[in-house]
């Protein structure tokens, strides 16, 4: 799950990170009004959505009046910001977090992350803040610092010095990032994150070190055991269908393309799609239904594809292990007949009760497509899409 | 022996009480040898009762102590799961199998730190589980669908895994072992280590490698193979059309920082030597091609 910046923010706030003095604010009334309350003579106004890369975009602006602020907040907020992460359609600004000034002598990366390989958190750290980290690591990988931590000890304050020293932390304000560090690997863990990235993690001018922008995602599985945290879930940062899926406890994400999948299983799920672009298709979406899907699922399944203006085929890829062919047979015919099926349906059953499955489908009287294999089933979808 | 597991060997169930316990204990225990394998559950607060005729013990250690099972099977839920792992561990099991979905990375971060420099393998978590067709089979996986033969199996991926199993059969070709290994970021036994087993295996012929985009497994894998294994591997990674920074449904498959991602999985294959093929519904018809 992911989170905004501002509130990152308050969370790391609570385990003694320090950063800017900021006010979250929805209208540019109360962002003007929390500039005011702020004080000082330069503020940032920040555009608050879960997409990264917001300065490049328009999202992130210096202002040094408090006129400027409110103009500023009026052309942030509502504006559609699209940046690498948003995708081309964009993301809507809703939501501002306005912040002090700071003077920056340096400007620093921070990240934290739970590497694969090692089965351990990794702490990546950057002399070269406030840009592209990827760039960086691409272009001057020796330029990222990276230290492994051990779970129980947690970040050592050996590793922790050694790693300011090398981003060019200067002597005076050691300690306070060794602190500084350890603490936020310290709300890593005690948050179930999955990441949490500080970019720039800024040196002051006078030498302090401050948190001017933070990032946050945390392991959905870990959710049940931080109500506090799920609180914080903006459904208006999440995709319509993704959200309605999700209270059906399907997995989808929508795609680009026009061929809509239902699999059970997230490997054969992508492989599905996989095969749908090898024949010359477009998946529209990936579904993974799980290994317990019911006919009311299936249906719901159906649904959320049919919402999709682009959609012009339907590929159902059913391998029936546990769950048997004939009941997903069932599923789909009792959804089909529900839904009023306006694009092609091709289905492919394999596993137990298969024939059983097909016979279900052959009989239902509906103009459902059978298919043999992944591969019959890929190309007659892509042929039915086309003809649409 | 195939690798791992045969019909020799005993298992106990941890969280044999739970529906989802109860449902693929009862499947196992039909399969093949499993009324022979199937020897023991636990639960805690069970203890003296049983199962179908299964005993339950208090805990994996007494479970070991009383019945000699030296491998274990979980279906305990997300919350507890990574803790009986530890128990599994603690008791010195062989081989500990864990089939339970959604357990927190950050137990399971801890657990994996304790198991360094003790004998228990782990497969899983969020793994369909290991068959050696025709003897055993631990875990969700439909038995019928195998048979026995010369051929390995191993994958990130559930049905997935089945699909290539399928395809395999279609060409008259049976299986040695099939291991899912499961898709979460932290696990046990990775595509490496089983590699390694199936190449010391007398059983085993020729090896299908399933992958799917996040992490360095399959790549670590790759030059493994390139410069230690003696027999053929064919190749085929998920994931070619997943978009950049998605998790793609339960499989923790998410591609970030430009690594990982299907493309260069498969290219670091193929330069390995690994025949790898782009088409899911060619896994089987490509092992054939390579056999000797």
């Amino acid at each position: 799950m992911k989170i905004h910046e501002y509130q990152a923010k308050e969370i790391l706030r609570e385990f003694g990170i320090a950063t800017p003095h900021g006010i979250a604010c929805f209208s540019v009334d109360q962002a003007v009004a929390a500039a005011s309350k702020l004080g000082g003579s330069v503020w940032a106004v920040k555009a608050q959505i879960h997409a990264g890369g917001r300065g490049k975009g328009g999202g992130v602006k210096v202002a040094r009046s408090l006129d400027e602020v409110g103009q500023l907040a009026g052309e942030i907020l509502g504006m559609t910001l699209v940046t690498h992460q948003t995708g081309t359609q964009g993301q809507i600004v809703r939501r501002l977090l306005i912040e002090q000034g700071a003077e920056i002598k340096k400007e620093l990366y921070i990240g934290l992350v739970v590497d694969r390989r090692n089965q351990r958190v990794c702490l990546m750290a950057s002399s070269e803040g406030g840009m592209d980290i990827e760039q960086v690591a691409a272009t001057t990988p020796e330029k990222i610092h990276k230290v492994l931590i051990d779970p129980m000890m947690g970040l050592t304050d050996r590793d922790a010095d050694d790693i300011a020293c090398k981003i060019g932390i200067a002597e005076s304000a050691m300690t306070e990032a060794r602190t500084l560090l350890q603490n936020l690997h310290q709300a890593f863990d005690s948050t179930d994150a999955s990441l949490i990235e500080i970019n720039p993690l800024i040196l002051t001018t006078d030498d302090h070190v401050l948190a001017l922008d933070a990032k946050m995602n945390f392991d959905d599985n870990a959710l049940f055991r931080h109500p506090e945290i799920t609180a914080l879930r903006d459904l208006d940062e999440e995709d319509l269908a993704e959200i309605e899926a999700s209270r059906h406890d399907l997995s989808y994400i929508s795609l680009d393309g026009n061929i809509g999948c239902l699999v059970n299983g997230a490997g054969l799920a992508m492989a599905t799609m996989d095969i749908i672009k090898l024949y010359g298709g477009s998946p529209a979406n990936f579904l993974d239904v799980g290994g317990g899907a019911t006919a009311e699922k299936v249906t719901e399944a159906f649904k959320l594809m049919l919402h999709n203006p682009k959609l012009q085929a339907i590929l159902v890829n059913i391998f029936g292990g546990i769950m048997k062919c004939d009941v997903i047979a069932e599923g789909v015919v009792t959804a089909a007949r529900e839904v009023k099926l306006t694009v092609p349906l091709v289905v492919r059953l394999e596993g137990t009760n298969v024939d059983l499955g097909k016979k279900i489908l052959a009989e239902s009287g509906l103009p459902i497509i059978s298919a043999s294999n992944m591969a019959d089933a890929a190309e007659k979808a892509v042929t039915a899409a086309r003809r649409m | 022996m195939a690798i791992l597991i045969d019909k020799n060997t005993r298992v106990m169930t941890q969280g044999i009480t739970g529906k989802t316990g109860q449902f693929h204990t009862r499947i196992c225990r039909d399969y093949a040898n499993g009324k022979n394998c199937f020897v023991a559950g636990v639960n805690p607060k069970k203890p003296g009762e049983n199962f179908e005729g299964i005993p339950i013990y208090a805990t994996v250690k007494e479970a070991k102590q009383a019945t000699g099972a030296t491998v274990s099977v979980i279906y305990v839920p997300p919350p507890f799961a990574a803790a009986a792992i530890d128990e599994a561990v603690e008791a010195e099991l062989d081989l500990v199998i864990c089939i339970t979905e959604g357990i927190p990375i950050r137990d399971m971060l801890r657990t994996r730190y304790k198991m360094q420099g003790r004998k228990t393998r782990l497969i899983g978590p969020n793994c369909p589980g290991i068959i050696t067709p025709d003897e055993i089979k631990i875990g969700i996986m439909p038995g019928h669908i195998h048979k026995k033969g010369r051929i390995g199996v191993v994958s990130r991926s559930g049905t997935l895994t089945y699909e290539a199993v399928a395809q395999l059969m279609e060409q008259g070709l049976g299986q040695s072992t099939c291991i899912g290994i499961g898709g979460d970021p932290v696990n046990g036994l990775k595509h490496l280590d089983v590699m390694q087993l199936f190449n010391d295996d007398d059983e085993t012929d020729a090896v299908v490698m399933v992958g799917e985009i996040g992490g360095t497994d399959e790549e670590d894998c790759a030059r493994w193979i390139r410069d230690n294994m003696q027999k053929p591997v064919v190749g085929f990674i998920a994931g070619v059309t997943a978009p950049t920074g998605k998790r793609m449904g339960h499989a923790g498959a998410i591609i970030s920082g430009g690594t990982g991602t299907a493309q260069e999985k498969l290219a670091i294959m193929e330069e390995c030597g690994i025949k790898v093929t782009r088409n899911p519904a060619e896994m089987g018809k490509l092992l054939k091609s390579v056999l000797r």
